[in-house]
């Protein structure tokens, strides 16, 4: 199961651990972290809700992208739902490669897919109110569920 | 029957986390429009929608037994 919805806190450890290869030159994690400070609007915690189904296809679909982008790489995605205070751990990223620039690379489009075509939502509980991020078009939509080429470029 | 799902402030606007249309023979488009109007949800136009889990366009016909998802922008990560 390298494509996971978790709903207790992720270890990171693991994540790692399965993308360890023998032809692994690289192994680059990204650690996504809840943020207390958003434009000057102090957050005290949030809530992450998925359609998970739905969710863990589209990371599956992710790591599928990377391996036919980047040769060799095997990639590990964790993300967790639920209540999430300050600094806890939201999502855990692992990508081994034969070759660094690969590892570094592949992380990076994994992390901004996720962002594009994976069913998870944030609600903001801020001091004054809360609301479900998104809602204001803070993201773009992907209609054909694959961003065109200038949306890559931006 | 078709199950409609909604998430996020979809779901804080319907009041509900699923309900049951016959939707069949409809549209995406057509059942968004629907769904606005019974269920008093707003914004249909800016939510992708998922069929059995799959992305589709607004013109894709649903079928009986089709699960229907709202999809607002995400914000995961």
């Amino acid at each position: 199961m390298n494509y996971e919805i978790a709903k207790d806190p992720i270890n990171i450890q693991s994540v790692i651990d399965k993308v360890v290869q023998r032809e692994a030159g690289a192994i680059t994690t990204f650690i996504g972290t809840v943020r207390e400070l958003t434009k000057g609007k102090k957050t005290l915690y949030l809530i992450y809700e998925a359609y998970e189904p739905m969710a863990v296809k589209k990371l599956e679909q992710i790591g599928t992208e990377i391996q036919e982008r980047w040769n060799g790489a095997e990639v590990a995605i964790t993300h967790r739902v639920g209540k999430l205070d300050i600094t806890d751990i939201a999502v855990v990223i692992a990508v081994s490669t034969p070759h660094r620039n690969d590892a570094y690379e592949a992380n990076r489009y994994a992390i901004e897919r996720i962002k594009e075509i994976v069913p998870i939502w944030k609600k903001e509980h801020w001091e004054d109110g809360e609301e479900w991020i998104g809602n204001q078009l803070e993201t773009v939509p992907y209609p054909t569920g694959k961003p065109e080429e200038k949306d890559l470029n931006e | 029957m078709n199950k409609i799902l909604f998430f996020a402030h979809l779901r804080d606007e319907a009041g509900y986390e699923s309900v049951e249309i016959e939707a069949a023979g409809k549209t995406v488009a057509e059942v968004k429009e629907m769904v606005a109007e019974k269920y008093g949800v707003q914004k249909l136009d800016t939510s992708m929608t998922a069929i059995n889990e799959e992305f589709s366009s607004n013109d894709e016909v649903i079928k009986d037994g089709d699960t229907i998802a709202f999809i607002p922008p995400v914000s995961g990560g």
